[in-house]
């Protein structure tokens, strides 16, 4: 699976790029995202979600990041 | 092409809207689109189109900037008097937006030149201050089938609608021939009041770039006028005219003209 790095990349940014490297996808492809704690864990999910992908997961990482799971819903 | 880090930073507020996206911008950045007349109204329309990220900007208008239309015209400065309006505004647009392309064209729309001219470009915004080039790019568009917003201001008034050739109203359907001259004041002679344009030609964006985008609802079919002094917008739903003389049943313009008796245009009117 493809895991996009968006470590030290402030709101809206993170999600901004998220969102781009989704639209490359097709509907039902997956990756990781790997987020910041604090306000980008707490925004980029929702947002994710506010524009139709499934969140299958979030699990904190042993560094203190957050690995999101995501699929890619309908255009 | 992918977008670079500074354009997904530039546009970033464009991606975020779901109609937007990656790749509606990108969509906006291979767009091109053609703006007749850099007054008035084609200060605001230029000055958000650029910023939105359209990829080729268009500007036609043999005038140059005089002190009485630093009031409205937005995209000039004082320092820009005496310069032809076309170079202010792409000096303008290359300041706010590096990554778009202008292509200048320092001379007015005739029955000469339009065809050429729109045929380049994907939407066609009118930001002219006399009937007879409105009259013109009507015709012009709805012959070549090309899309485009038509805008009107005076005094306190301001009308827009959007015309999609062969498919909805045009400016024609509404006003089958030109005013006799002199019947309606230009804005020279009746004033306007500076904040109007920016209300329409910013409309008139808009318009340009849902439609560029594919997305919502044109303002075509229905004419929008907006009354400042009362504080009121009207939107009229105008069916096409089965009797109009270039998009009806039997039309009788069948190539562009040059309305003569009405090239009397404001600039053209000072002492």
């Amino acid at each position: 699976m493809t895991t996009i790095d968006l470590r030290g990349v402030s709101c809206p940014t993170n999600f901004v790029k998220a969102k781009l490297a989704l639209e490359e996808l097709e509907t039902g492809d997956r990756v990781e995202i790997l987020l910041d704690d604090g306000e980008a864990v707490k925004n980029v999910p929702r947002s994710l979600k506010g524009e139709g992908h499934k969140l299958l997961g979030l699990r904190e990482t042993a560094e203190g990041h957050y690995l999101l799971e995501v699929e890619k819903g309908e255009e | 092409m992918a977008l670079t880090d500074s354009q997904i930073e530039r546009y970033s507020r464009h991606i975020i809207l779901k109609e937007v996206g990656g790749k509606g911008q990108q969509k906006l950045l291979n767009s091109k689109v053609l703006i007749i007349g850099a007054g008035g109204l084609g200060a605001p329309i230029a000055l958000y189109l650029a910023a939105a990220g359209i990829g080729t900007i268009g500007i036609a208008d043999a005038d140059s900037v005089d002190l009485s239309n630093l009031q409205r015209q937005v995209i000039h400065f004082t320092p820009d008097i005496g310069k032809p309006k076309v170079i202010s505004a792409k000096e303008k647009i290359q300041a706010i937006n590096p990554d778009v392309q202008v292509r200048t064209y320092q001379q007015w729309v005739s029955a000469a030149n339009i065809m050429e001219l729109i045929s380049q470009y994907d939407f066609v915004v009118d930001g002219t201050d006399n009937f007879a080039a409105k009259f013109l790019i009507n015709d012009a568009c709805v012959l070549a089938g090309k899309p485009y917003s038509h805008g009107g201001i005076l005094q306190f008034v301001g009308q827009t609608i959007t015309v999609l050739p062969g498919e909805s109203t045009c400016y024609r359907c509404i006003f089958p021939t030109p005013p006799p001259k002199d019947a309606i004041p230009t804005c020279s002679q009746a004033g306007v009041i500076g904040v109007l344009p920016g209300v329409i030609g910013s409309i008139q964006a808009t318009e340009a770039i849902k439609f560029l985008l594919g997305k919502g609802k044109l303002l075509a079919g229905r004419m929008l006028t907006y009354d400042a002094l009362e504080m009121k917008f009207r939107d009229v739903t105008i069916n096409r005219n089965p009797n109009c003389p270039i998009c009806g049943e039997n039309p009788t313009i069948t190539q562009v003209r040059d309305e003569l008796e009405l090239l009397t245009v404001c600039d053209l009117e000072k002492p």
